[in-house]
């Protein structure tokens, strides 16, 4: 055994003795996280080949649950194409929007830098205000977007907004990204303040002539990690869509306009007691982020290079 | 901005203002009226509004708290402690970071009720305790500013892990956990319990929200009040952590 200067005996390095506190220390999170996220996802790979109410215990029926889901639900069908249109428009849209607002906050001095940085990650901020939409979109000429289109005489009655599968997915879009572009927002405009000055100096010697060529170039390699965090974290919103919807539009909505995965998920579970179906939904639902999440990393690799 | 900015004017609307037509979008004679109304709004639910206010800011603080002091030690674990499987783990936490409280509701749901904690104060707590956003953002900060050198030199004099953690690790790591305080306190204040809530004395304020909205246009300026009020906390939260967020979410970059 190794002694120190105070010639106290020291445990060798990575023994279980030396290394005891370090279990001690991450254990609470271990078992939390077992709890409420692991077991779950077990559990819900389990009960997605069951039938199960909640009441009776979980009845083994194989892969009904996933035949029912392909071959004989209209609505599953929709709500996967919905969740879809949100992650393929919502999430890239709202990665794009941060990254370049982000860009363009970044050129001011830092205190009008901070005010604007407050103003756009005030709405995520402020978490579930966003039924305050409902007033701005609401059907009487009440609503502030009707009232604001009657007076300019742009139409000449009142838009049913909220019930009108039409400009359902596009208002939910908007909403949403109102609401969740503030974490993406702030990882950008770190991962630009983060880019050294030495980079972009280099990047002027080396024939770099435009802004275009030094975000291409020097940026956005320089800051690939970043913007992979960003993007997972728009993939787990655009996903997880939901409470936006069913406050706004209700839920079923008009036509099922913007009814998402989590909201037919939420409705067979808390409303059917179909817990056993849901959690194939819910498997599903896993199997298309994970995937998702491993196209934009493929995607971002090879923008790195 | 302008919904938020909407939402204050129109809580300092008196009801003639409300109900003019066309809508108005900034007030003319500014009433605390729709504020100074809300206990009494309050007393027909038999739970006092201030019984609101205490839940949500005791959930969140305590959560909150916790939040921060258990994705810390294991990010410090994570970061620095030698053995095998940190890896994994950590692989794990990363691709983790896409699950969130709403796509695992339905498992969840049936641990809380395994563990016979819904309608309890557990339930709103619990689930918070272990953050892979948290644990993530932690990690990736003490590699970028806690040297090895650092927490050797502390060993040699003597420290435990325990020691090296709270005074040397926490001190240095604070923009990190003031954005994760941030990031924590904004979630659970904001969080509208999925079915797990039932007694009214345990409700939280955005579920109040929700009851009054539903009173309609009469109702509209106290409900403005009340999300006015919701504001507060996570905004001046913001103020207290915002210098410190730029610089911690720079090196939350995810490595391929």
């Amino acid at each position: 055994m190794a002694k120190n200067i105070n010639g106290r005996r020291l445990s060798p390095e990575g023994s279980f003795k030396e290394q005891f506190p370090m279990f001690v220390m991450i254990s609470p999170f271990i078992i939390f996280f077992l709890i409420f996220t692991v077991i779950p996802i077990i559990s819900s790979i389990f009960l997605s080949f069951t039938s199960y109410d909640m009441i009776s215990s979980p009845i083994f029926v194989g892969i009904d649950n996933y035949r029912r889901l392909i071959t004989n639900d209209a609505t599953f069908m929709v709500t996967v194409k919905n969740t879809f249109v949100f992650a393929v428009v919502a999430g890239p849209l709202g990665f794009l929007l941060s990254f370049i607002l982000a860009w363009l906050v970044n050129e001011f001095t830092p205190n009008v830098r901070a005010v604007l940085s407050f103003m756009f990650y005030a709405p995520s901020l402020v978490g579930n205000a966003y039924f305050i939409w409902q007033v701005a979109f609401s059907g009487d000429s009440y609503g502030y977007i009707n009232s604001l289109l009657l007076s300019l005489g742009i139409i000449t009655e009142p838009i049913v907004w909220l019930k009108n599968a039409t400009y359902l997915m596009p208002i939910i879009i908007v909403v949403q990204l109102w609401q969740s572009m503030g974490v993406s927002f702030l990882a950008n405009i770190s991962g630009l303040q983060n880019v050294s000055r030495d980079m972009y100096e280099a990047g002027a010697i080396d024939g770099i002539r435009n802004r275009w060529q030094e975000l291409r170039y020097i940026t956005l390699p320089s800051m690939s990690n970043m913007l992979l965090f960003s993007a997972v974290m728009q993939i787990q919103s655009s996903f997880s869509v939901s409470a936006i919807a069913v406050t706004l539009a209700g839920y079923p909505s008009k036509s099922n306009a913007v009814d998402t995965i989590v909201s037919l998920m939420q409705d067979m579970a808390t409303v059917r007691y179909e817990l056993g179906y849901a959690s194939a939904i819910a498997v599903v639902l896993f199997i298309m982020m994970v995937t998702t999440r491993l196209i934009v990393g493929k995607v971002l690799s090879t923008v790195q290079k | 901005m302008l919904p938020l900015i909407y939402a204050v004017c129109t809580s300092f609307k008196p009801l003639d203002e409300l109900l003019i037509f066309p809508p108005r979008f900034f007030v003319r004679r500014p009433t605390f009226g729709n504020y100074l109304i809300l206990p009494d709004l309050m007393s027909s639910l038999k739970v006092p509004l201030s019984r609101y206010i205490f839940n949500s800011l005791f959930i969140s603080v305590v959560s909150t708290f916790f939040y921060i002091i258990i994705a810390t030690m294991a990010a410090f674990v994570l970061s620095k402690a030698k053995f095998k499987g940190r890896n994994v783990i950590f692989w794990i936490v990363q691709f983790a970071l896409m699950f969130n409280a709403y796509t695992l509701g339905i498992p969840r749901y049936l641990i809380f009720s395994k563990m016979h904690i819904i309608d309890t104060y557990w339930v709103s707590i619990l689930p918070h305790m272990a953050s892979t956003l948290g644990v993530f953002l932690a990690k990736q900060y003490i590699e970028g500013y806690i040297p090895n050198a650092l927490l050797e030199a502390a060993k040699i004099d003597g420290a435990s892990h325990y020691r090296v953690f709270w005074s040397i690790v926490m001190p240095v790591i604070k923009p990190a956990w003031l954005t994760l305080m941030l990031f924590a306190f904004r979630d659970i204040w904001a969080e509208v319990p999925n079915g797990t809530i039932f007694s009214e004395q345990l409700k939280t304020l955005p579920q109040i929200v929700t009851q009054i909205t539903a009173g309609g246009t009469a109702r509209a300026g106290s409900s403005m009040a009340v999300t006015v009020i919701m504001m507060i906390p996570p905004i001046l939260v913001f103020l207290i952590s915002q210098s410190n967020v730029v610089e911690a979410m720079s090196s939350a970059g995810i490595k391929e």
